[in-house]
């Protein structure tokens, strides 16, 4: 049943891809999760040989912008060749049945698949008006992801308005959204890939890990993977050196705009956002919102709208500002609203230090819910 | 008589609901109805209007440039803010880029199942499809052996039994026309487009930092410096790389995208028969060519009343006003008022079905989306409406391309109001933007080249340059029709915001009067050969574009607590 090694090749040949192609694709994706040097042969391997998993993938309260993003997954054909090698068996955007056809399909992946399925949910859940602002064939948002969420062996919740509730959730949160880990209790594996929209490359490299290893990264205590939300923008930011020096963008178009100068001074929440985008970058590596000169918005946090906006608002007291300072004791420093994201990461990055297992991050509650109660 | 629900309507954006009822094998009578609801300018209140454009973005991901342009247009009329040459060209690049991609990625992979038959390219002759693909193109993959090899790729999709996305559909169905060469030859482009799109949005990160949700935007202006003197900047380089991927552009389109159009519609003209709709065309106008208020535009703005192509009139946004008679929304003055955005007043009252639930009470209120009129009357808004005010106001490249098809297809130009009409269409809108994107790389050089960088309006940019109080209204040309946005601002802050978007003016409800709205009115008629299998809906549905996220929106003046929640 499974593709042979024979017929994989096959594929790849069909789709214009090479050998050589697909080992750099896996050695990307080796990088990208930190594996040592020599894993990519192990990640070739497993890719190959792997069953497809069926994946099912949920929208709610969402824009699409997480499922445009995944189709612009990066390494073109080989981006597709991870299409290939999961069952989606259910996405509205993409799938061609429609109507009760879907929901037939949908149904047939929930009762085959029991236990071994990922679902991936895209959008915020209503919780206003018994469910009435999300419905997809008369069921609320809530009714299928309670349904899905149960017999799932993980469950993904891509961009913020999932992990976090995003925009919906922002003040005055008209529908009572929530993000999974809020509306769903009970999930055994939760894996929040949060930013707005979710960057394909994380995406890709999350789903391929699983298949190499059977296993899920190692998570935070918001159930984000470490290897895309480790580091902050600021620490990693092609423009730090300038922040450092006490180089800033005064005036949009000034010489320091166009010379590439630090954008903290135009509102930039780097320092206050953890996620990868100055490694990874976007669009096959394209580049990134600080490379084309607007600060970074902190889509990746939690209650981005409501925390890190005014956008154009400076953030308080980063240490640094103006002469060359530790950044990591930023936590420590920070005030207002941004320093609960501060805070938030500092411990997180305490817990870090001994590493934390996997059951131990899962159970962690996230400081996102705690606001709430 | 019968009643049938296609909900999921699936291959859109958003969520989606057809009821129709279905006699003597067609479609007597439709039901749109949009079943989310995130309240967005609701959220909008109170908020630095400079922030605006990306909250308002993020009503769409698909179309993810569309909102913020309107956003920053209202908020700039509102403050008298003055964005430069460079903000212009940068603009109409992000827009046109969009349009072409979303374009392609609507017919490939929104739309072309309701046309293809996945199943049956697995029985053609991968000769006779590389003859077929050459007859109509010299795009270069179009040998048998490529041929052969996307079709053992399928064979060996199809024979491991987990056939994903493509389960369960209506393969097989009597409406499916296409031979098999042609299945496989469309099959084949569904993959390259996928490939094509993923490659040509680039054009967004250079410009925009990413794609989805670019975030070069600004009040006043683009965030993205100019300067050919660093690496830090657009630059040459950065030129030549747009054009560059113009230049695959250019070729996709016109070697792929138009022939496989046109190859496709050539079995189907039949369904230029069928979904004419309301036959009003709204266009607000898209792609400034100079700078000011009054400045020409390359695709030009009117309205066109019972298909009367000799009688258009221009847009005054005055006369719009939006009904709540069927949409889950209270007006003071109750369901027989009809206001204008700038006065709207939306307070979301749900009445229908508790879920679960089987059917809406369709007599009653049954959709998130309001109904949106110009003079009263319903409107069909996106390329279709945008081809057919520009072919009727005489635009040059317009009137060629448009007559070139419908030689072509050998029909009369009367076959544009339709299901078909509205495919070809689209089609025609990215064959015209393809070869129009070029000049504005080259309006941005010549600027780069003569010192001429600015890309801010500076002055405005600090709220203390504002007025007190400030009205703005801003208009764009999205890929899916005219889209406004009006904005209140006062002192300094968002007062009241409201959107009136493409896919609310075409899948909105029955107003007061029950009038259909264009989805509505377009599907009676649409024959349905068998109800249990609605291939039929979807493909008038499609010819659309829905794009729902984008419909529901609501502004509250007074800042009512809309919902009371507890998180279990």
């Amino acid at each position: 049943m499974r593709g042979s090694d024979s017929t994989f090749r096959r594929e790849l040949a069909a789709r214009g891809l090479t050998r050589r192609d697909f080992v750099e694709f896996c050695a990307g994706v080796a990088a990208l999760l930190g594996l040592p040097r020599g894993a990519a042969a192990q990640v070739a391997k497993a890719l190959e040989l792997k069953r497809k998993p069926t994946l099912i993938w949920l929208e709610f309260q969402d824009c699409a912008g997480n499922t445009e993003s995944f189709l612009r997954a990066s390494k073109p054909s080989a981006a597709e060749v991870i299409l290939d090698l999961l069952s989606i068996d259910y996405h509205e955007t993409i799938m061609a049945a429609a109507g009760k056809r879907a929901e037939a399909a949908l149904a047939g992946a929930l009762a085959d698949q029991r236990g071994k399925y990922i679902a991936v949910i895209e959008g915020s859940i209503p919780m206003g008006a018994d469910g009435a602002y999300c419905t997809i064939g008369g069921r609320s948002a809530l009714q299928i992801a309670d349904e899905v969420c149960a017999g799932a062996a993980a469950v993904i919740a891509v961009g913020t308005c999932a992990a976090f509730g995003g925009l919906p959730n922002a003040a005055p949160n008209p529908t009572g959204a929530y993000g999974v880990s809020d509306a769903i209790k009970g999930i055994k594996t939760l894996i929040n890939l949060p930013a707005c929209p979710v960057n394909a490359e994380n995406l890709t490299a999350l789903v391929a890990h699983y298949l190499t290893f059977d296993t899920w990264p190692e998570l935070d205590a918001l159930h984000r993977p470490l290897f895309a939300y480790g580091t902050s923008i600021h620490d990693a930011c092609e423009r730090r050196a300038h922040f450092d020096a006490g180089q800033y963008v005064e005036r949009w178009g000034d010489e320091g705009h166009r010379e590439g100068y630090c954008l903290y001074k135009m509102g930039c929440k780097g320092p206050a956002t953890f996620q990868n985008c100055p490694n990874v970058r976007w669009n096959d590596h394209t580049n990134w919102p600080i490379g084309c000169g607007h600060p970074c918005i902190g889509c990746a946090e939690p209650q981005f709208w409501d925390r890190m906006t005014p956008f154009y608002q400076h953030l308080k007291d980063v240490p640094g500002f103006g002469a060359a300072t530790d950044i990591d004791k930023v936590g420590a420093i920070a005030t207002g609203a941004v320093a609960a994201t501060f805070i938030a990461h500092g411990l997180v990055q305490i817990s870090r230090k001994p590493k934390r297992s996997k059951a131990e991050a899962s159970s962690a509650e996230p400081p996102a819910s705690e606001e709430r109660k | 008589m019968t009643r049938i629900v296609v909900d999921p309507v699936t291959r859109i954006e958003g969520h989606l609901r057809i009821e129709a009822s279905i006699a003597n094998g067609a479609v007597s009578d439709a039901w749109s109805s949009s079943t989310m609801f995130r309240g967005i300018e609701l959220i909008l209140q109170g908020r630095d209007p400079r922030d605006a454009w990306a909250f308002c973005q993020r009503i769409c991901g698909v179309c993810t440039t569309v909102h913020a342009i309107a956003s920053v247009r209202a908020v700039e009329d509102a403050i008298g803010a003055t964005p430069p040459p460079n903000a212009r060209v940068l603009r109409n690049l992000v827009i046109a880029a969009q349009a072409i991609q979303d374009h392609v990625i609507h017919f490939y992979h929104l739309h072309a199942l309701d046309w293809v038959d996945v199943v049956s390219a697995l029985s053609a002759d991968p000769a006779e499809t590389s003859t077929l693909a050459q007859s109509i193109s010299d795009w270069h993959d179009s040998s048998a052996s490529y041929f052969k090899g996307i079709k053992a790729r399928l064979k060996g999709f199809v024979d491991r039994g987990q056939l994903g996305p493509f389960a369960n559909a209506y393969w097989g169905h009597p409406a499916y026309k296409l031979p098999p060469a042609a299945n496989l030859m469309a099959v084949a482009h569904y993959l390259a487009a996928l490939d094509w799109q993923r490659d040509f949005i680039r054009m967004h990160a250079i410009l925009g930092g990413k794609n989805p949700h670019l975030q070069s935007f600004l009040v006043g202006g683009m965030a993205t410096p100019i300067d050919p003197n660093s690496q830090a900047a657009l630059n040459i380089d950065t030129i030549a790389s747009l054009r560059e991927l113009i230049a695959g552009a250019r070729r996709f389109v016109h070697e792929v995208y138009i022939p496989d159009l046109l190859a496709i519609a050539s079995f189907y003209k039949e369904w230029a028969g069928y979904g004419a709709g309301v036959g009003n065309y709204l266009v607000y106008g898209e792609y400034p060519l100079a700078d000011g208020k009054n400045a020409p535009k390359f695709i030009p703005g009117g309205v066109i009343r019972d298909r009367a192509l000799d009688k258009i009139q221009p847009v005054d946004p005055k006369n719009i006003t939006e009904q709540v008679k069927h949409s889950w929304y209270a007006y003071q003055d109750g369901d027989a008022a009809a206001l204008h955005p700038s006065k709207g007043e939306t307070h979301p009252t749900y009445t229908g079905p508790k879920p679960p639930f089987e059917l809406l009470d369709v007599a009653g209120k049954y959709s998130w989306l309001k109904s949106p009129r110009y003079e009263g009357q319903p409107m069909e808004v996106g390329p279709l409406a945008r081809m057919l005010v520009a072919y009727a106001s005489g635009h040059e490249q317009v009137k060629a391309l448009v007559d070139g098809a419908v030689a072509k297809l050998d029909v009369p130009l009367s076959a544009l109001f339709s299901t078909l009409g509205r495919v070809a269409a689209r089609g025609l809108e990215t064959a015209l933007l393809v070869d129009k994107i070029g000049d504005w790389v080259d309006e941005l050089a010549a600027n780069m080249g003569r010192g001429e960088l600015r890309i801010h309006d500076n002055d405005k940019w600090d709220p203390s340059s504002w007025p007190t109080t400030a009205t703005g209204a801003g208009f764009h040309e999205a890929p899916r029709g005219a889209l406004g946005h009006w904005v209140h601002i006062d002192h300094g802050r968002i007062d009241r915001y409201q959107c009136i978007v493409p896919s609310t003016w075409n899948a909105g409800p029955r107003d007061k009067d029950e009038i259909p709205g264009p989805y509505e009115a377009a599907l009676v008629g649409t024959p349905v050969a068998d109800p249990e299998q609605p291939l039929e809906i979807l493909r008038t549905v499609h010819s659309f574009d829905p794009c729902m996220a984008c419909g529901v929106h609501v502004v509250d003046p007074k800042g009512r607590e809309l919902a009371h929640v507890k998180v279990r």
